[in-house]
């Protein structure tokens, strides 16, 4: 991995997020709200909204509200919230940080089931166990997070009362019953990950058991498990990588209705709320930390990636 | 095309996929034909009847028969996912094999900022948009047309590459023909197999997405008795009636897992090789 790679990759994320700044930028000017009428309520008279619309330069062109918007960004001014009148980025990174706590034990959780799930299935190709494996991706790649997320709370919290039905609780504060309001939003974000990620570790599993180097392996009279642990596992997973990184997109999608309808506090309900009460600075800041979390996970993939494979190399 | 056919019902996802397709046509053919009741039927006495003989799948909060909503509903469901995902598609296959036949430079400027576009997750492009558009079923669907199209491009470019490779393409470049002309009716037809698989797939996703935004508030509006909506409002009274949910999701899941398996299938029809 060389230097000049690595400054490539990271010219690529700052492409991407100007890009994105653009589209969200341009977006949500073309919203047909007045921020100053938003922001000071139907009955403000006309000088005062005159005055409001002078302060946040709204009577500017659209390229220079761009270029104060992006230059206030650069230095971590993501602008004031019309709703909340409180500036966005805390409240912002405090809600990223939540959502990444949710996140992050999806990646985990999936990751726990899906990669013994593929390989068993590829194992046991064309047998019950793969029929299994088939029937969840399916099921994964075809419910809906919302559809999950009300099924399990009809069965698991409504039905049989097991878990809390919705609501957050810190860790600092209770940890246990922190971990028990997680369960199910958990489980509806891995699902479909679970499903894309199964079937990538089959596939790559049985090209792998089909290759020359795991045939040599086996007739040097090595046992199956360590066969399958040193040269099957690793040499499957890596595609896995990529696939994850790619699927970063489908968890943040999926975190947004999961915070939703189980109303923890993260950054997908902080934008929902934004959308609908035409919060712009709020919308403009939600969007641009999103795209940010996907591009970085992406490099970070790649530069895992990267580090993992010794075959491949970038320069 | 009638070989395709003829293979692709020779696979199970290939047949399985077809019958689920068929109920779907029918019912958003004649869903108010065959729905028993009137969809906006009110019957206050039977509010949250369970399932039973007079109502197959039980009644809602405001007595309106489930089984009928469900029906009547496939039309303000499904066609619009399928249109909104053709025409996201043919966007952006148009896209993927104008980058391809560029190449160079420009081919590399176009596919960075796909990516870069990509990096905004689908919903929330969607959502954006929808509410930038405003509400409703027509909005929600542009909506997913964009947000289906970078992705569509991108497939569509590396499938393009090869094809431009082809000699009939070096042909027709030696012949004089303008870019457009190259683009639309040479290269564009050759990319049109490996396209509809990837688009079929996506069907399933528009589907589950116009679903999302429903449940948001922000695609189609009561009283339609779009599935989506129609668990969103049915969501308060989990408790007393959850057939009012079970119901519609099922029939969401039911229609992507139908999608779902025409790609796959069609996927098993076009490259027999492939043995996964």
């Amino acid at each position: 991995m060389s230097l000049a790679w690595l400054l490539r990759r990271l010219l690529t994320v700052l492409y991407t997020l100007l890009v994105v700044s653009l589209l969200v930028f341009g977006l949500t000017q073309l919203l047909p709200a007045d921020a100053a009428v938003t922001l000071l309520g139907e009955n403000a008279t006309p000088e005062a909204l005159a005055a409001v619309r002078l302060r946040l330069g709204l009577g500017d062109p659209a390229w220079l509200q761009y270029w104060h918007w992006l230059s206030g960004l650069l230095q971590g001014d993501f602008g004031t919230s019309m709703r909340t009148s409180q500036p966005v980025a805390p409240a912002m990174f405090t809600a990223l940080g939540r959502s990444l706590m949710l996140g992050g034990a999806s990646l985990v959780l999936m990751l726990l089931i899906a990669v013994p799930l593929g390989m068993w299935a590829a194992l046991r190709r064309g047998k019950a166990a793969d029929l299994v494996a088939g029937l969840v991706s399916y099921l994964g790649v075809s419910l809906p997070e919302f559809v999950t997320a009300t099924l399990l709370l009809i069965v698991v919290a409504d039905r049989f009362q097991l878990l809390p039905a919705t609501g957050y609780v810190a860790p600092g504060e209770d940890l246990a019953d922190s971990l028990r309001h997680l369960v199910l939003p958990v489980l509806t974000v891995s699902l479909i990950l679970v499903a894309h990620v199964s079937r990538m570790v089959r596939s790559e599993t049985i090209d792998v058991l089909n290759s020359d180097y795991v045939r040599a392996a086996r007739l040097k009279g090595l046992s199956p498990r360590v066969v399958l642990l040193r040269h099957v596992l690793r040499n499957a997973l890596l595609p896995t990588i990529t696939i994850v990184a790619l699927d970063v997109g489908y968890l943040l999608g999926g975190i947004i209705v999961v915070e939703e309808i189980f109303a923890i506090p993260g950054i997908g309900r902080a934008l929902i709320v934004a959308i609908t009460s035409r919060d712009l600075p709020s919308i403009q800041a939600g969007a641009m930390i999103m795209a940010a979390t996907y591009a970085i996970a992406n490099t970070l993939a790649d530069i895992a990636y990267v580090l993992v494979d010794r075959r491949i190399r970038y320069d | 095309m009638i070989d395709a056919l003829r293979r692709l019902w020779r696979t199970p996802q290939g047949v399985l996929g077809s019958v689920l397709l068929a109920v779907l046509i029918l019912a958003c053919l004649l869903g108010g034909v065959l729905a028993p009741y009137s969809p906006e039927a009110m019957d206050f006495a039977g509010r949250f009847a369970a399932p039973s003989a007079r109502h197959w799948l039980g009644a809602d909060q405001l007595g309106r028969d489930v089984l009928s909503r469900l029906l009547v509903g496939a039309r303000s469901t499904v066609p619009l996912a399928v249109a909104a995902t053709f025409s996201g598609a043919l966007v952006g296959a148009c896209v993927g094999t104008l980058s391809a036949y560029l190449g160079g430079r420009w081919d590399e400027a176009i596919t960075r900022t796909i990516d870069a576009v990509m990096a905004i997750p689908h919903l929330l492009l969607a959502l954006i948009l929808v509410s930038t558009l405003g509400k409703g079923s027509a909005n929600a669907a542009l909506a997913i047309a964009v947000s289906v199209a970078p992705s569509m491009a991108r497939v569509t470019r590396s499938v393009a590459l090869a094809v431009r490779q082809q000699d009939y393409v070096k042909a027709a470049i030696a012949r004089g023909e303008g870019g457009a002309w190259i683009v639309l009716r040479e290269m564009l037809p050759n990319v049109a197999a490996p396209l509809i698989i990837e688009a079929t797939i996506r069907v399933a996703f528009a589907i589950m997405l116009f679903a999302t935004l429903s449940f948001l508030g922000l695609g189609a509006q009561p009283p339609a008795s779009e599935w989506g909506l129609m668990v969103s409002e049915g969501r308060r009274f989990m408790h007393q009636a959850p057939w009012v949910i079970v119901a519609p999701a099922l029939a969401i899941a039911t229609t992507a897992i139908c999608f779902n398996l025409l790609g796959d299938g069609l996927r098993d029809a076009l490259n027999p090789r492939d043995e996964r």
